[in-house]
């Protein structure tokens, strides 16, 4: 069987105003909304269209968090997973563990395609999809803002400092996903309650043979810096004139 | 002692301004050696670039066909072949590195981590997360091989005038064929480059139009700047997807910011809080961008950016 598979991750929601703990210990997860990483819901809209070209037969999903992770996973069945690997795990989980988890899970669903997003919008660390590439032994296309499969290939238009990059990989493949390549669809109502009897499998790190480590120590979470107040200026004269006498023209 | 190897990035003629930044964040680091890997078909201008660089102890001249074009896949398995004995390995934190930097990590089973803004330590290192809204001290145990990249914005380049010792080097390492280079699509033009430009002027979706988009260039032109643009505005299709400027376009540090019609999405904050001075012309008062701005201005785009053009005309 043709088949995708899918990486999500659950973050605080991209509208969500980030706040530093007071005592420098984390940032202000308790009580705030959370969701699929952005990234992420880009990496299953793209499997599911491949799917509905007829280029793939089904289409995985997979989680590596807490048990609260189901959640998201729901969703993802809900836009149209056909089932989800949840990989149970509480604390941190850095990316080269969610990697190998990653590799653990395309050994055993063997698909010809793993897409991911670019990055998580909570670490920012863009890095768990060129680690799943380098484990796997497989071609990476990251940052993709276009994605044509053909045969055993595929190209891949990235996005680049100098413009768009495009890459033709041999199959199988780690694809990230950049902000451009698609805008992924509404779950409606009808779909969550089809979601709920679709297949949810849960694993663990331990069962998959992954040991859960954690190599960097998060020793301080701060606020970044202010910038102080501005100053107003009424019109374009003013502007020029405010410019010249700061020397900045 | 660190000895710190840096991926150094280029066109194949120059070196990429990036890793000048990454030697001035190696020098940072408690008693340092520096060494510069250039990877490419033709090594010498760009070594005889790196080799330039204050602070570096030498260069290793890497040559092979299969560097012709600066791709993860195969430049990754040359730089693990090489990180051998070195305590760090960086890159910088542009799309080359960031795409790089991970898979080398993961060939040499460490850690990663992205987009170092300081350095406290060997083995204690600053980063943001969250878009820029916190930062993180993140530690690694001595004794770790640390892989980063470094986010050039928060670094000053490494002056010239250095002269480092040009060495070839070779590594037996397995060249995948896997992943082969298509095509670039670069806009070229004479504009300076908008990572590095001391001026930027960036224009926003209230531009409504690629047409409109247009006239920031005679701005920029008469400003002696680069011109970027907002997510909302690369979206809409206004401007080409490199003058993105934000937490998943460029981050930049230029000395004077000209937000044009650009509301201030957090998203995009991230991108220039390292300017020295931000300006921004918006016709919404209440628009965020006027909570980071040094100068603001509220009002018509249309208006101000023509008169602006004939002020400095």
């Amino acid at each position: 069987m043709k088949r995708i598979l899918v990486g999500i991750k659950r973050v605080v929601d991209y509208n969500v105003r980030i706040r530093v703990k007071p005592d420098a210990s984390g940032v202000i997860t308790e009580g705030v909304k959370m969701s699929v990483n952005p990234f992420d819901e880009i990496a299953l809209e793209e499997a599911l269209r491949i799917k509905e070209r007829g280029a793939a037969e089904e289409v995985i999903v997979a989680n590596i968090g807490p048990a609260d992770c189901q959640q998201q996973l729901r969703t993802c069945l809900a836009m149209g997973a056909d089932r989800a690997l949840h990989v149970q795990a509480d604390g941190i989980v850095e990316p080269l563990v969610a990697a190998r988890a990653l590799l653990k899970l395309t050994e055993r669903e063997q698909p010809f395609l793993v897409i991911l997003g670019k990055q998580a919008i909570d670490d920012d660390n863009s890095q768990t999809g060129q680690m799943l590439a380098a484990l796997w032994q497989r071609p990476q296309a990251t940052f993709a803002s276009k994605v044509e499969l053909d045969g055993d290939k595929a190209r891949v238009t990235r996005e680049v400092d100098a413009g768009l990059e495009t890459l033709e990989v041999e199959l199988p493949a780690v694809i990230t996903t950049d902000l451009r390549l698609n805008e992924p669809r509404y779950v409606k109502l009808p779909d969550i309650m089809k979601a709920k009897k679709k297949p949810l499998e849960t694993l663990t790190l331990a069962a998959l043979g992954v040991e859960q480590r954690q190599r960097l120590k998060l020793t301080r979470f701060e606020p970044p810096q202010q910038r102080q107040k501005g100053i107003k200026v009424k019109d374009a004269a003013e502007l020029v004139a405010t410019l010249k006498s700061k020397g900045l023209l | 002692m660190s000895t710190i190897l840096i991926v150094a990035e280029h066109d194949g003629t120059h070196l990429n301004l990036s890793t000048a930044k990454c030697v001035t964040c190696a020098a940072g680091i408690p008693d340092a050696e520096i060494t510069v890997a250039v990877c490419a078909a033709q090594t010498s201008s760009v070594a005889a670039e790196a080799a330039a660089l204050k602070g570096v102890a030498r260069v290793l001249a890497v040559e092979h066909p299969a560097n012709a074009h600066l791709l993860a896949a195969t430049l990754a398995p040359q730089i693990a072949a090489l990180a051998g004995d070195f305590t760090h390995v960086l890159g910088p934190s542009t799309t080359f590195g960031k795409d790089l930097m991970p898979r080398v990590a993961a060939l040499l089973d460490t850690a990663q981590i992205s987009d170092i803004m300081a350095v406290e330590s060997a083995t204690r290192f600053r980063r943001p997360i969250y878009a820029g809204n916190a930062i993180v001290t993140v530690e690694i145990d001595a004794g770790a091989k640390v892989v980063g990249t470094v986010r050039a914005a928060s670094f000053q380049a490494a002056e010239t005038g250095g002269s480092a010792p040009v060495e070839k080097a070779t590594t037996n390492a397995e060249i995948p064929s896997h992943t082969r280079f298509v095509s670039v699509s670069a806009a070229k033009n004479d504009r300076p480059d908008l990572q590095t430009a001391s001026r930027v002027v960036s224009g926003g979706r209230a531009l409504g139009s690629a047409e409109a988009f247009k006239t920031l260039y005679k701005l920029a032109d008469r400003l002696g700047a680069a011109v970027g643009a907002s997510r909302a505005a690369v979206d809409a299709g206004y401007a080409p997807n490199e003058l993105q400027v934000g937490q998943t376009g460029k981050i930049i540090a230029p000395e004077l910011y000209v937000a044009i019609g650009i509301s201030g999405a957090i998203q995009h904050l991230t991108g220039i809080k390292d300017a020295r001075t931000i300006v921004a012309i918006n016709k919404d008062s209440e628009a965020p961008i006027f909570e980071v701005a040094d100068v603001g201005l509220v009002g018509d785009l249309f208006q101000i950016v023509p008169e602006l053009e004939r002020l400095l005309g």
